[in-house]
């Protein structure tokens, strides 16, 4: 993989959640890592994953795709899977593909921790 | 001056790699806001140039990294200011009236590119090209709620006609 087709991910344990923080645009060429990234955070998290994105200016629908697999992954495995922290312009393409009202998305990281 | 078949004011020739699309992204977006788009809409004209270049990379050029695209991109003025990409490839062709998007009620990962597309901007229309491969030219007008910004004019070109059709051959 190309050093331009990876992505930085922090990624922090609180509780039985785990947080995901990805730096940076998500797009075709980037998707890939970002779901092995999350497929790693799934498999440790004990009941909820939590993708915080704040620091996350653009995505594509590749990078929804990413996430709506990871959402598909977390329902078979019983976790939650939680957004926050959406940019304007990040918002807006789950709002043009109809997603805000599939995902639960929350302002704040701690929000999402406790989200029901 | 708007018309397709003149010479576009900005134009990018790329390859099909997925790690080009920032820049291709960042191009038009730029040049929208220079055209008096607010920031939202730069975003969203921004996703659907590279929804359209995703779409030629994984099925035109089917993931292939060495094929070529052409980014052609004017700004439109006149009575319904806005502004015009045309995308052309050499990739495989297909029917124009088969490029649809799915149903959106069958939530599952990836064919949105097409549905979105068609969401943000006001015209889109496929074309199959002459010298092979397939041409996709989107507008996008100005709205009542796009902010002008003082130096768009700058950009501007004077604009005798934006409805033209024609073709830039590449081949």
């Amino acid at each position: 993989m190309h050093d331009a087709d990876q992505i930085e991910v922090q990624t922090e344990t609180r509780g039985d959640a785990v947080i995901v923080r990805p730096i940076g645009d998500i797009d075709l060429s980037r998707a890939p890592h970002l779901r092995e990234q999350l497929s790693e955070a799934l498999r440790e998290a004990e009941a909820r994953l939590v993708i915080n994105l704040d620091d996350v200016p653009y995505m594509d629908s590749s990078g929804v795709a990413t996430l709506v697999e990871t959402m598909q992954m977390c329902r078979k495995s019983g976790k939650k899977l939680v957004l926050c922290q959406l940019q304007d312009r990040v918002r807006s393409i789950f709002e043009i593909a109809r997603l805000d009202m599939v995902f639960t998305i929350v302002e704040t990281t701690d929000e999402a921790i406790n989200a029901g | 001056m708007n018309d397709v078949a003149s010479s576009p004011h900005l134009r990018l020739e790329m390859l099909s790699q997925a790690r080009l699309l920032s820049a291709a992204r960042s191009m038009v977006g730029n040049f929208a806001q220079r055209l008096g788009f607010n920031e939202v809409e730069c975003g969203q004209i921004s996703l659907a140039v590279d929804e359209a270049l995703c779409n030629i990379i994984n099925h035109g050029y089917e993931k292939r990294d060495d094929g070529r695209i052409w980014l052609n991109v004017w700004g439109l003025e006149g009575e319904r200011p806005g502004i015009r990409v045309m995308i052309e490839d050499v990739a495989r062709q297909v029917e124009p009236d088969q490029i649809k998007s799915r149903d959106l009620d069958d939530v599952r990962p990836g064919g949105l590119g097409v549905f979105i597309i068609h969401e943000i901007m006001d015209e889109v229309k496929y074309d199959k090209r002459e010298q092979g491969g397939m041409r996709l030219t989107m507008v996008k007008y100005l709205s009542s709620d796009s902010r002008p910004s003082s130096s768009s004019n700058e950009t501007r070109h004077e604009e005798s006609s934006h409805s033209g059709k024609g073709n830039t051959d590449h081949a």
